[in-house]
This record gives structure tokens, sequence and C-alpha cells, in this order.
């Protein structure tokens, strides 16, 4: 989230796409009708009728997989009715900037692709520069190679009738909500969206929510109370785990994993330290030395110094260009190249798309290792359906885990809260926390390490690894402090601006994350954790202070936010280039000529009226604005419509590219496709339910929860059910070409059929919460039915728009 | 209907009524399980009181777990009152949170082995899961070990174990797990953040 929960509250439109709030994200939904009882406009636009929509103003429903046509439309209607925020597209946004002269956009592709290995060269995807190496730009918007002008020409493509043929949502609806939402465009209004995996589990998951990212900057949303873009996510601590990177991409605090290609620390850091010529630009990624090196000293501690490159060849290396997501990881298990596998607080059994594959890429394994607090299908995969365990190899451990409220420790919200747990009680048992878990097999293979020596065995050896306490637990207030970082000799930090100078001692905690270093003086876990303690190591995460000066719901001594307590990111964006907040009844901040008062600002420097001192607001963008033209992403910097990869039409409306062009296609033999299939008519999405969580891997052991939601079910729209003869609570079953979910039938009215270029299409759908463990006869994953492919950038998998067909027993 | 520590207290008063009715003939189920809560009630007065997050989604609802100080078993848990997002409510999941605890008889205790080829579980401690599950990954580890790829790049990698997990603990926990994933040399790391 920019922003966070209590924010909600302060938006007048809220946009739920992408998300059923209300059933999955309740007490969030309690901030957004807070928001609705105060006059807010509450929308949503979801395939389905959901208790969302009941307490919503409106609902409109459209076709899984749509929304960048939807969204599309929307930036049209902005643009050409002049709804957009002008100041703030002309001065925090990239709007101005000229782009290469051969960049160009013709049938659904973008200048550079290769077909052959689905790829683009994003060379034109480029800004021009002057003559000292910033951007040109034409503040006037006129220039045709201007981002605006550009923008403007891309999505006049999407008209209401182009729009509404490809979504099914009716030209009435779609003009509705557009000028519902676009009414946000002026100084003291504040338009919010809010999302969840209906967004992200898509082929191109990560341009729906650019395109949305499009919208709140045309619209001057981004950087202010009641705005932003909020993901809702979905579990406990998915924010703090995605903050320390358990991701084959990047380390802790989102910095790069280490390409082969860069051999050396000084490539790595030339490569990913970005350099601005506009002295405007606070640029912050500049300080990128700083945050990686005190990284690995953070695992190598001493070990770690300027003539070994800090530790740099002991770590791994991905090849350039590819990815080892959870798609790639069982597709590796099931061609027979991983031996070894770690399941932890998970059922990726059940979770992982085309399931069946998973299962059987599992019965390659020659060990697993799990940690859980209950068993699940993929630890018991060796005794699952169709399974005979006297034929499976693997040798598996199933090791038994603390709860969350039976161990302390930090856990992160969705809005950035890094907040404090206590112990309760001891775990039932011999289980204990998942960390010492971790710490003792490490520890262990470590001692093999020192004896027997290894390939790379230093990375192991001098790894700093002395996590537990003196009667042999984890000691996790030393983990949070190395997280933290601390200084690894005596330090003098003079800042000429304060003209202030502070001596810190060797071994004390890093106060903030400006004070990390590159030479080696500071060691810090995760930079963007920097500050969760005082220098004197006061635990932030503690905080329990209900002040509120704001009245905006901050609550800045709750908890600690990162990075450096912000509640609401980019929030010099919500003052006029002076500093004065553009909406004086929800000050955020306010320049008084000396320094920002409010939140926590963006840097500290002036509001960029203040030529010599003052810099643009979006401070971690290399080029400091806002990014309507975003080169980053590998299908294109404008967010294009395609087709799901299985899809009830056989041709893209809106070009020859039917599917996103820069997808990873995947190939084993147990990955089939059947698109605009006679065999598979109907589009399906699955979801979750109030009652349960994730895959039910922690709720079906739960007698209250499981008597509420006993067993998997498919909702069928009733137009479809007449004419399928199939009757409310009959035992139907749903396939796809990769396998068949059996469950009973819902004949609802909750799901209408669409109107998708002149045919009638049927959409139904089904909860992703059951396995066939337990209860026995819950039914089993309806991820034996989802396809192996994911966005082009995540690797999130689309697990919202397939196609499958519906049938009687 | 789901009665609060602090809602049941304003209704205290009823059970008393409660109580004479049933000589009426009228059902006392309801008026049990009042009085029930009552003795909970009673506890709750005299516990220690330890606040913790939940544990499902990533709104961050604060709780509070009613510790008994003799046994220091948790026999209550509900929402935190003072907690700035929830403001003391929580959803069905939050609700049910105290089957989650100990009480729940499906919880793992014991560290658990499935021998190759094996039919079921057998218990076994600690010290023989740590020892062999180090063997097995550093024989793994070292028979796939990558040094350099086909370009002859150094990657120093791990290519033939993957690690999965977990978005369901500690900040802490996370930072652990992928260092210790980093120190094996694994790339094929990731957790639920993509699905």
């Amino acid at each position: 989230m920019t922003n966070h929960y209590c924010d909600l509250k302060n938006a007048d439109v809220i946009l739920i796409m992408g998300s059923n709030a209300a059933e999955h994200h309740p007490i969030a939904f309690k901030w957004i009708l807070r928001a609705k009882e105060k006059g807010a406009k509450i929308i949503h636009v979801d395939p389905r009728y959901t208790r969302t929509s009941a307490r919503c103003d409106f609902h409109v429903p459209l076709r899984s997989g749509t929304d960048i046509a939807f969204l599309g439309g929307m930036i049209n209607y902005i643009l050409e009715n002049n709804k957009h925020f002008k100041d703030y597209v002309l001065n925090y946004t990239n709007a101005s900037f000229i782009v290469d002269s051969g960049f160009s956009f013709k049938d659904g592709l973008f200048s550079g692709y290769d077909a052959k290995k689905r790829k683009y060269n994003k060379d034109t995807w480029a800004f021009e520069k002057d003559g000292r190496g910033v951007p040109r730009r034409d503040m006037t918007l006129a220039h045709p190679r201007s981002v605006f002008q550009l923008l403007k020409k891309h999505y006049s493509r999407y008209t209401l009738d182009k729009v509404s043929s490809i979504t099914g949502v009716t030209k009435e609806n779609l003009l509705k909500v557009y000028e519902i939402y676009a009414s946000t465009g002026v100084p003291d209004k504040a338009g919010t969206e809010c999302y969840a995996l209906g967004w992200t589990h898509h082929t191109v998951g990560s341009q729906n929510i650019r395109t949305m990212s499009i919208i709140q900057l045309l619209l001057g949303n981004m950087g202010i109370a009641g705005g932003g873009i909020n993901a809702l996510r979905g579990e406990p601590n998915v924010q703090g785990s995605t903050d320390h990177c358990i991701l084959y991409g990047n380390l802790p605090g989102y910095l790069k994993m280490l390409p082969a290609s860069l051999g050396t620390l000084e490539k790595y850091l030339h490569k990913y330290t970005p350099v601005s010529k506009d002295p405007q630009s606070a640029n912050y990624y500049s300080n990128y030395p700083n945050f990686f090196v005190s990284f690995l000293k953070s695992l190598w501690d001493d070990k770690a110094t300027r003539n070994n490159d800090f530790g740099y060849d002991w770590m791994p290396k991905i090849d350039d260009g590819k990815a080892y997501s959870t798609m790639h990881m069982f597709d590796a298990m099931y061609a027979g190249k991983i031996k070894g596998f770690f399941a932890i607080g998970a059922d990726p059994a059940v979770s992982t798309p085309n399931s069946n594959k998973v299962r059987k890429a599992l019965e390659n394994l020659d060990w697993l290792v799990g940690e859980n607090i209950f068993n699940n299908e993929t630890y018991e995969f060796w005794r699952g359906p169709g399974v005979d365990p006297t034929r499976i190899k693997t040798e598996c451990f199933l090791l038994p885990a603390s709860a969350s409220m039976e161990k302390e420790g930090s856990q992160s919200n969705s809005g950035r809260w890094v907040q404090w747990k206590y112990k309760a009680a001891d775990a039932p048992g011999d289980a204990i926390p998942v960390g010492e878990i971790e710490i003792k097999i490490l520890a262990e293979v470590k001692k093999l390490y020192e004896k027997e020596g290894g390939p790379n065995a230093e990375a192991i050896v001098n790894l700093k690894w002395d996590y537990l306490d003196n009667k042999g637990h984890m000691d996790v207030l030393k983990v949070a402090q190395q997280v933290n970082g601390r200084f690894t000799k005596d330090t003098v930090i003079e800042d000429k601006a304060k003209k202030t100078r502070t001596e810190f001692k060797k071994g004390q905690l890093v106060p903030t994350f400006g004070m990390l270093k590159d030479d080696g003086s500071t060691a810090c876990g995760n930079w963007i954790m920097s500050g969760s303690f005082t220098a004197d190591s006061v635990n932030k995460m503690k905080s329990r202070g209900k002040e509120d000066p704001t009245e905006l719901g901050l609550f800045p001594n709750w908890s600690f936010a990162w990075p450096v307590n912000r509640r609401i990111l980019y929030n010099r964006a919500s003052c006029d280039v002076s500093g004065k907040p553009y909406n004086p009844k929800r000050k955020l901040l306010e320049w008084t000529g000396e320094k920002w008062v409010g939140d926590v600002p963006d840097g500290p420097w002036p509001p960029m009226a203040d030529k010599a001192k003052g810099k643009y607001p979006f401070i971690m963008q290399r080029d400091g604005l806002g990014a309507l033209f975003g080169p980053g992403m590998v299908e294109g910097p404008f967010p294009e419509h395609y087709e799901p990869l299985e899809s009830p039409l056989e041709k893209n409306p809106m070009s020859s590219q039917r599917i996103n062009p820069a997808v990873e296609i995947f190939k084993s033999d147990m990955d089939k496709v059947a698109s605009a299939s006679d065999k598979f008519p109907y589009v399906c999405t699955t979801y979750s339910c109030t009652e349960h969580w994730c895959t039910g891997a922690l709720t079906r052991w739960q007698a209250w929860l499981l008597e509420a939601m006993p067993e998997l079910y498919v909702e069928i729209g009733d137009e479809l059910a007449k004419e399928l003869k199939i009757k409310n609570g009959e035992r139907i079953k749903v396939t796809s070409i990769r396998g068949e979910a059996p469950c009973v039938a819902m004949v609802t009215k909750r799901f209408k059929p669409f109107q998708v270029e002149g045919k009638t299409v049927h959409q139904v759908g089904l909860p992703f919460n059951y396995g066939w463990l337990f209860p026995k006869d819950g039914g089993d994953s309806t991820n034996v039915l989802t396809p192996t492919v994911g966005d082009a950038n995540t690797f999130c998998p689309e697990y919202k728009a397939f196609m499958v067909n519906v049938e009687k027993l | 209907m789901q009665i609060t520590r602090r809602g049941f207290l304003t209704m205290t008063g009823a059970i008393g009524g409660g109580v004479a009715l049933s000589s009426l003939g009228l059902n006392l189920n309801p008026t049990r399980a009042y009085a029930d809560e009552l003795s909970k009630m009673d506890r709750i007065k005299i516990a220690k009181q330890v606040t913790t997050i939940c544990c499902y989604c990533s709104v961050g609802c604060g709780l509070v777990c009613s510790v008994d100080k003799a046994t220091g078993k948790i026999f209550n848990i509900e929402g935190d009152a003072d907690h700035p997002i929830n403001e003391g409510s929580l959803c069905a999941k939050g609700a049910g949170f105290f089957d989650l605890t100990e009480a729940n008889k499906h919880r793992l205790t014991k560290v658990l082995y499935r021998k190759p080829y094996g039919t079921e579980w057998e218990e076994k401690d600690w010290d023989f899961a740590l020892e062999r599950m180090a063997r097995l990954i550093k024989d793994t580890r070292d028979k796939g070990f990558v040094k350099r790829n086909a370009k002859g790049e150094l990657v120093n990698r791990c290519e033939n174990i993957g690690h999965y997990g977990s978005s369901n603990v500690d900040n802490e926990e996370c930072w652990l797990i992928s260092v210790k994933s980093r120190a094996l040399g694994l790339v094929y790391i990731d957790h639920q953040a993509r699905v």
C-alpha cells in the first residue's frame, strides 16, 4: 500500500476492483464504510456480485481478465474530457518528457520485440536528453513525442464501444464509473483504489496495477491522504516476507539479486546505482552501494572486507534473464532437476497452479523438509490421491512449529506498519519457532562444512550465525537488531545541513538508513528496516502511542512504519510546488519555509519551487517524477489489453497479439492449454471466503470455521444452470484440460452472463480453500484446473481467468 | 451473536433473570453459556494479558491473549480494543484465533519422519532430524553445486535444492530464511507473495 488501512476513511471516491474486501478483508472494509458514512462514493467492479458489492453504491460486473481495457477506457475518458489535474501532471509526472524517436507501437507490439525470445529490447523506450544529460521536456505538452501526447494517442483506441465489447460492461456503466472516479482530479478531492489478488493473478497483473497508477497520477491522487494505490494483501506477514525478499530476484530491502554477468562488486554497483544529471532529482537510489555493502557485512561480518569485495564472490548468482519463481521451481522439479525441497509454513501442493503437475514433481524429490503448525497436502504428497507410498523414495521431515502467539517478533501489515507481537504461551510438545528451526538446521550444516569442507564452503563457514541465546533458543532481538543495522566501528556522522556532529560507538545501532556506508563501517540486514530501533536500542516496533496530530489517522507513534516511519508514500506530492497543501482540509504535509510539518516527508529538502535546494517529489525514481511512461515493465511502457492465456475469444479485439507477448510459456507434457475451445466454453475464476484462509491449511483444521464453510462449491449463474439443467446443491464437476474438481453446485444470481464481441459468455467461480487431506469429504484443490502461466514481470499465476467446462456427474 | 468481554459485562444483569425462568421449563442452554462466559470473565480479570497481531490477512489487527498465571496456558483470545486499526473488532477467522492454540488437537507437537518408501510417519527427536537433514542438505548441495555456468561465469549456486515459504512467519524469521538460503547458494527461492 502506498497509504495504509486507517487512511481509507479519508477518500472521497473508492474504487474496489480486483478485490472482495468485505469478505476477505472485513476490517479493512470497516474503514471503507467509514468513508462512505462521510459521503464517499464506493464503487465495486468485479465479475461477481459479492458482499462487497452489496455495501457499495453500485456494482459493475466485468469479464475476468479485461481490467486494462476497462481502465484504458478511463484514461481515454479523462484525457478526452480534460479531467486531469493539470498542475500535478505537469510538475509531478514525466508527461512533458520527450520520448526517443525510434519508439513506436503498432498492432499490439511496442518497438524492439523479438518474437523468438518473447522479449523486448528496450533501447527505444527511453527519453531524449539535453546537453547536460537531463531528459528534454516540453512544458506545453504539445510535442507529438511527449509522454502526454503518446499516452493520449495510445488510449484513444480504447473507445466506449470497444471497451464495452471486450469487457462485457455496458456503456452506461462504463461512463458512470469514469465520471465519478474522474471527479477526483481536482485539488481538494481524493480517490483511492483497493485491489487484491483479483488484479495480480493475471498474465497482465502488473500492468493492471500500472494502468491504475497512471490514472492516479493523472488525477493527482498519489501521495495524498485518501489516495494512492492500495494492495489489500492476504497473508499476515506477506509484506515482511517480501521486504526480506524470500524471492529469487531480490535480496532484503529489494536489492537486486546478483546476475552472473556482473562478476565484480564494482560492476554490480555501477549497474544498479542510478545516475541523474538533474540537480533537482534526489535520485535516492544513488545510495544503493551503502545499502548493498551493509547487507553483505550483515552476512559475513568481519570476514567481509574491502579486499574480498565484502564477500561478493560467495553470493550465488543467477543467469541473466532467467527466472526461478515457484512455477519455474516446480517445472525444474518435474524435470527431475531439484532433489531437495524446503516447504515452510506453506502448502504449495494446493496453492500452485496445475497442482497435478506439482504433485508429480514432488515425487522426484530425494528429501523434503516441512515446518508448520498443522500437517498439509504438500507434506503428505507421498500418500495423496492415486499415489502409492511404497513407490515414493522421498525422505520426509515434518517439523512442529510454534504458532504466531507462541513466539515474539514483528509482523508487517500491508500499510507497512511493523508491529511487535509478544509471546503469550509456550508452544505445545516439541514445537519451536520456525526461526529457531532454521537457525539450528543451518548451524548443523555449518558444522559439517567446517569439518569436511565443500564447494564455496566460505559462504557457509564465514556466515555470522550466532542467533541462539545462552539457553539455546532463538534470540529474536538480536536478529531484529542485525536487520536494523549497527556500526562496526566507532563512527562520527556529520550533518552539514543541520550542522550537527554525532558520535556512535562500535556495536551501537544505526538509527536511520541515511547513515549506512559502503566502506564496511556499517552492517545492516535490511536497509528499509533501519530506524526500527533507535541508536540506544529502543524498539520502535513496540510503540503503542495513539496520538493523531494531523487527525488523518496516521498514528505516527503506533508501531514503526518503513521507510523512516513515513505513513503515506510520495507525500510531498500532496503539496504544490511551493509546499502548500493542495487540499487544506486534509493537510498531510506543509512546508513552513524552514521545514516540513505533518507526516515524515519524502526527504528533508525544500519543495521544488526552490530551484537551488528543492527536489522533485518522487525521490525513489531516477528522474524524480511519477512515471506515466514506465520503461521498467517487460511488455511495454504503456499497458495494453491482451487476452488471458485461455480466453473465450479466438482473437484479441485490440490487436493481432492475442496474449501478452512477453509472457513465458511452460512446455512440459503436463502443461496443456485449451483456449477458445468448445470443450471448455466457460470463463472461470477462483477466490477465497471469509471463514477460510488461503489453501485452508490452517483453517480447515478448525472446527468452528470448517463448520461454516465445509466443502468445495462452484458458483454458477442461474441462466447457465438452467441451460445445463443443473440444480442448486447438486454434486457436479468442473473440468479444465488439466484436471477436474468434483464439487457442489451453487446456483446463484451473483454471476450474470456477459455480452462479449457479439456473443454470450458465461463465467463461473470456485473457492481455492480446500485440499484432499482434511476434511476427507471437502473436495480437493481447485488448482488442479489452473494453468502454469504467470504475469510477465512477476510470475504471479493466472488463477483469475482460465477456461473450464461444467458437467453433471 | 458474538459476545465480547466488554459487551458481556453489560449483559450479566440478565443472567439472574434467566435462572429464575428455568423453573418455567425454558431452554437453559443460552443461560449456561452466559454463565460459562461469566466464569471466564473472572479468570480474565486476574489473567496476564499479552498482545499479539492476527495471523491471517495483512490488515494487522491487534489481539489480546489472556494467559492463566498458574498454568501459563492461553484460555481466551479476543480483539484488542486499543488497537487503532481493528478497534477491538475481528473477522470470523480472527474471532476463532483460540482454535490455533494447543487446544486444537490437530496441532503438530512431535518431529515426524517418513523414511523412503514408508507408509506412515514415525515420531523422532530434534537431534535425529537435525543431524539427518544436515547430512542430506550437504550431500545434495555438494553433488549438484554449480561453480560456473555455461558461459564460464562464476555463479557459486545450488540449483538442486528449492525453498518455498513463508509469508506467515515473523520478520526476523523471514530474514533468517532469506540469509540461510543465500548462504547455501540456493536460487530457486520463493514464497506466497506470488500466489
